[in-house]
């Protein structure tokens, strides 16, 4: 075994020193350009941290990648859904008539909509993939009303870092940076190959995040909060999904 | 730093072994193409239960669901491989480590190198003495194979599986025919590289397993303890 020279010793202790500085202005660059996730902390969190802060660098304003009509799933797969409460069996019951979609949080004009009120705003059609993280996937055509048509509509005030939104099925919310809140393929989805959404998927409104699995796309949304943190929504970790032991951020 | 970086290497891998099979079981089928779900038949089926009810296996029970913990640890592992991996081609190419260590050697590249160390194996004949301390063009070429082949295949089919990064890089994915066909390559190179893995912990235990674990761990190599 060979002794430690005093040269190892200064070498490794000046690439330490190198090191944990380089490491504390990277963590305060990253914290600038908001590239960690609110699930940042614990044993997962500098993982889940690297692929956040990657992807936002990489992918800000890319388009997830759209597929000719030919390639739509003819078997898509619904997934399996809580049998639906009470309140949502009347709302179907009323054909979603009385459905609304209340705007809050930072924003100049709260706002409640119906989905004719979403319907008749802008809309676009997409034919996207849902990915889900048990590894199965299908294409459909998603029609919608882009999330960021709603937001401007509502105001979304300047130091608004999140949307969070929730279901109507109890225990499910989920958050968006603004990234993907503004993205051009993120709808408010109402229609899905040529018809209504069907309730299996997530009828009447569902919000689709393209960019990422299909655990982030929420369905039977009913309201949307605009926030700077999200300290205080749940445990604070961006949505319900890391208190379950999901990520925020599905991207991957 | 090639010890270093082989045993990082080794405990990211072993990790993304288990998390990826733990993800595996709530979808245990497999498909070719861009989609694949429960209603698609698929290119073939693992015969284990699901850790999802959704999923149909023929089996009556549904296993314990792990996949959280599984895919934050499976990325964060994956991020540990790949700068591990950048550590290790940097520092091979300074040291020259894969022109001299896994390049195979002049003379002992033709086919003819390979047949005879192959029938060296399969006699059980001993080693030649300098093999203790470098390695044979069998040798060189599985180790080549892993780290310029395998690995960076692994981790091609894998980001390829990231909607996100598909975003960025569409081509990524669909030169591969798809992202199922990404996902089910995915699981074939694991295969290989598992295969690897089991050959090698297997040579190195028929070559002394103390001496070569103390060689790869500290550096030093008992040449008397050595074994053919």
């Amino acid at each position: 075994m060979s002794t430690i020279s005093r040269r190892t010793l200064i070498t490794t202790a000046l690439a330490a020193a190198a090191g944990g500085s380089g490491l504390a202005i990277a963590a305060r660059l990253a914290k600038m350009y908001g590239l960690i996730p609110p699930d940042h902390g614990g044993l997962y969190g500098p993982g889940e941290t690297l692929t956040y802060a990657a992807q936002r660098l990489l992918t800000t304003h890319s388009l997830a990648r759209e597929f000719p009509r030919s390639m739509i799933s003819t078997a898509p797969f619904a997934n399996e859904t809580d049998p639906p409460t009470d309140e949502f069996k009347r709302h179907q019951a009323g054909g979603f008539r009385d459905w609304r979609l209340v705007v809050d949080g930072m924003v100049d004009h709260p706002l409640s909509l119906s989905t004719s009120d979403l319907r008749s705003m802008p809309f676009r059609n997409q034919i996207t993939e849902v990915v889900c993280e048990e590894g199965w996937s299908y294409v459909a055509e998603w029609i919608g009303t882009p999330l960021h048509e709603v937001l401007k509509e509502a105001g979304v005030q300047p130091q608004v870092r999140y949307i969070v939104y929730r279901s109507m099925e109890k225990d499910w919310w989920d958050s968006l940076d603004m990234a993907d809140a503004l993205h051009p393929q993120t709808f408010l989805t109402w229609g899905m190959n040529d018809g209504d959404l069907p309730v299996g998927f997530g009828g009447p409104l569902r919000l689709r995040v393209p960019r990422q699995l299909g655990y982030k796309s929420l369905k039977y949304v009913v309201r949307l909060t605009a926030t700077d943190s999200m300290k205080g929504f749940g445990k604070g970790l961006g949505s319900a999904s890391p208190e379950a032991g999901y990520a925020w951020y599905a991207g991957i | 730093m090639v010890r270093v970086t082989h045993w990082l290497t080794f405990v990211a891998f072993v990790a993304l072994l288990v998390t990826g099979l733990e993800i595996v079981i709530s979808h245990p089928r497999f498909y070719w193409g861009e989609t694949g779900n429960v209603n698609i038949r698929p290119l073939f089926t693992i015969p284990i239960p699901s850790s999802r009810d959704t999923v149909p296996t023929g089996y009556k029970y549904v296993m314990p669901d792990q996949n959280g913990w599984s895919r934050y640890l499976h990325f964060q592992s994956a991020w540990l491989l790949v700068l591990t991996g950048a550590v290790y081609l940097v520092a091979g190419l300074w040291t020259g480590h894969f022109r001299k260590n896994l390049w195979p050697q002049r003379g002992n590249r033709g086919w003819g190198a390979y047949r005879g160390r192959m029938a060296q194996y399969l006699r059980r004949a001993p080693a030649d003495p300098a093999e203790v301390r470098s390695y044979n063009v069998l040798q060189r070429t599985a180790y080549l194979g892993v780290i310029f082949v395998l690995f960076p295949l692994v981790i091609w089919t894998g980001l390829a599986l990231s909607p996100a990064f598909n975003s960025a890089f569409p081509w990524f994915v669909n030169v591969l025919g798809g992202r199922q066909s990404a996902r089910t390559l995915h699981f074939f190179v694991t295969i290989a590289l598992v295969l690897f893995l089991l050959v090698h912990v297997a040579m190195v235990a028929l070559t002394g397993f103390r001496n070569r674990m103390r060689g790869m761990i500290t550096g030093r190599v008992d040449e008397t303890e050595e074994r053919p």
